[in-house]
């Protein structure tokens, strides 16, 4: 797999050197002249191999390192130590080849020049990056009828809704054709329509062009629609490389089960059956460990005056929530 | 070409999107027309090198050698270094240099009908600064307007690499414009500098960034020498620390906020 790797991290690493600064009239005068400065491990030592045409989920919670390797991927930052290689570049040296190969989307920023229509950005980036102006008209036309935008091309970007915003962030993103899409919470504050519209737009975007896609998002309906593989990082290192359903295996050795009761009872007497996770009225959640699960359903059903008995795998916020609450040492003075 | 043709097209757009503001920017640098006033009744003592009407034209060009040659780019690097934008521009096989530039070329032919409009009125109001031009020094004057243009983009795109380090290299920029404003001939035409000061002055940037065009295109008797060689020299000292400090910048840059 390293061979036909298109993305490649080996040992990726960086530390940041942050000024402290305590809250006192003393403290904010001791800071002017003389500095303290602490190292920040933003990420220590990710290694991973991504094959063309794969979709990775990036998963970690804030500040966990995503972004950062995300840059060091794209060649903004260089890495304390370690190496990648990026469609056959070392990043950082941002030689031109490689800026054609790659694109990054930022949910939190925008590149579309705000106060005029979003063609215009259009044509400044294919003539940027050297796109024909034949080639030009096709692809905007093709994108824009993937992300079904193509009347609001010629309105000004502040008029357009915010979920329009991010789908010309991607048309701008994507006119010369990369290879490998970087997306950074491709979908952060869009609402559900507008998330599902990318979410689809860049499985069909996958699969027409056979591009590699490396994503993080906080909504775990855009890792599990689109990402067969993730990456968890959490405190700059990576704690789990491979399938989604891995994962839950991994890290959720439990499922849970779903009662609708005859009666409602009270939440003692569910207790010995599982980790009362809900009860409201007939309703209630149980979470119960995987390899109790059959005894524990059979005891459920002798035992208790049950109506109905789902048995569901556990929402997957709530695995990463529990991988997260496992804290490791990141930082040095 | 296609390049520069679509980024100056798109940027010019930009730019009318701004229209009033850049009737208040061009509005905002006639510091020479109202030194063209003071200077003018001051010549009028025969005290000085120059007749009342050499000061007014001189002024006057003063101005328009500013117009065209107004620079920003400090400040709009800074914010993109503050918010992160940088690394949109970073992410692009296109130097942010060349961008920059091409919104400041764009700007200035958005600007130029309010420039002509305010020289027509200053011409109206001060008739002694009206005059034919010998074509031969015009045209060397207009060269050196856009040549001092460049240096001056330059030397502030320069000194924006240092927001790399400092985060706020708008302040380098202010003591910079100090020295400017004061070494350029924008307050007073090299003329009257003493003796000494005017030499030490033709050894730096600042009279060629000001004062030498705007003097030929008043149609003064100048000397090119040492303007022909000290104007190229700093350019290429100001290119190989631009070309050094962006190597190291970019090793440092964080992507703040993105």
């Amino acid at each position: 797999m390293r061979e036909a790797a298109i993305v490649l991290a080996q040992d990726l690493t960086k530390h940041y050197r942050v000024a402290l600064k305590e809250e006192s009239l003393l403290a904010t005068l001791r800071h002017f002249f003389f500095r303290e400065y602490r190292t920040v491990k933003a990420v220590e030592g990710v290694s991973f191999a991504i094959a063309p045409g794969e979709v990775v989920g990036f998963l970690g919670p804030n500040g966990a390192g995503k972004t950062t390797t995300l840059k060091m991927l794209t060649g903004l930052i260089h890495p304390t130590r370690g190496q990648a290689l990026v469609a056959g570049h070392v990043p950082w040296r941002r030689e031109k080849a490689f800026l054609k190969k790659i694109t990054l989307v930022m949910g939190n920023k925008q590149q579309l020049i705000w106060d005029l229509p979003a063609m215009d950005t259009f044509r400044l980036n294919a003539a940027i990056y050297e796109v024909p102006e034949g080639e030009f008209r096709n692809r905007v036309g093709e994108l824009a009828e993937m992300l079904g935008l193509q009347d609001k091309l010629h309105q000004p970007v502040r008029k357009l809704s915010l979920g329009e915003r991010m789908k010309a962030e991607l048309l701008a993103a994507l006119l010369h054709r990369p290879q490998v899409l970087f997306l950074d919470e491709p979908t952060l504050g869009l609402d559900v329509n507008a998330q599902v519209a990318v979410r689809d737009f860049l499985r069909a975007y996958n699969r027409r062009y056979g591009a590699t896609l490396l994503l993080t998002s906080h909504y775990m309906a855009d890792i599990a629609a689109l990402c067969p593989r993730v990456l968890v990082i959490h405190q700059g290192r990576l704690l789990y490389d491979g399938a989604l359903e891995g994962l839950l295996e991994r890290f959720a050795p439990y499922r849970e089960v779903g009662l609708t009761l005859e009666r409602p009872l009270p939440r003692e007497a569910l207790a010995p059956y599982g980790e009362v996770r809900a009860l409201e009225g007939r309703e209630a959640k149980l979470l119960v460990p995987r390899e109790r699960l059959t005894e524990r359903v059979a005891e459920i059903l002798k035992r208790l005056p049950v109506e109905d008995l789902e048995v569901r795998e556990p929402p997957l916020e709530e695995v990463i929530a529990r991988v997260f609450q496992n804290p490791l040492p990141v930082e040095e003075p | 070409m296609r390049k520069a043709k679509t980024l100056l097209s798109v940027y010019l757009a930009y730019m009318l999107e701004y229209r009033a503001e850049l009737f208040l920017w061009a509005l905002a640098g006639v510091l020479p027309l109202i030194l063209l006033g003071v200077w003018t009744e001051a010549g009028r003592s025969g005290d000085f090198p120059l007749s009342p009407g050499e000061f007014a034209r001189y002024f006057l060009m003063v101005f328009l050698v500013r117009q065209a040659t107004v620079v920003w780019v400090v400040w709009e690097f800074e914010r993109d270094v503050v918010e992160g934008r940088l690394s949109f521009r970073l992410l692009r096989p296109l130097d942010p240099f060349w961008e920059h530039l091409a919104a400041h070329l764009a700007e200035r032919l958005a600007r130029l009908p309010f420039v002509v409009l305010l020289t027509l009125l200053f011409f109206y109001l001060f008739p002694e600064a009206r005059f034919r031009p010998e074509p031969l020094p015009f045209l060397l004057g207009l060269l050196l307007t856009g040549l001092a243009f460049f240096l001056r983009y330059l030397m502030q795109y320069t000194t924006a690499m240092l927001t790399f380090w400092s985060e706020r290299a708008t302040a380098v920029e202010e003591v910079f414009f100090l020295l400017y404003l004061f070494l350029s001939g924008t307050i007073a035409p090299l003329e009257v500098f003493p003796e000494p000061l005017r030499h030490l002055a033709l050894l730096t940037p600042f009279p060629y960034l000001v004062y030498l065009p705007a003097a030929l295109l008043a149609g003064q008797e100048v000397s090119l020498f040492p303007g022909l060689w000290v104007m190229p020299l700093w350019g290429v000292v100001f290119l190989l620390l631009w070309r050094w400090l962006w190597r190291l910048g970019l090793r440092r840059y964080s992507g703040m906020g993105a």
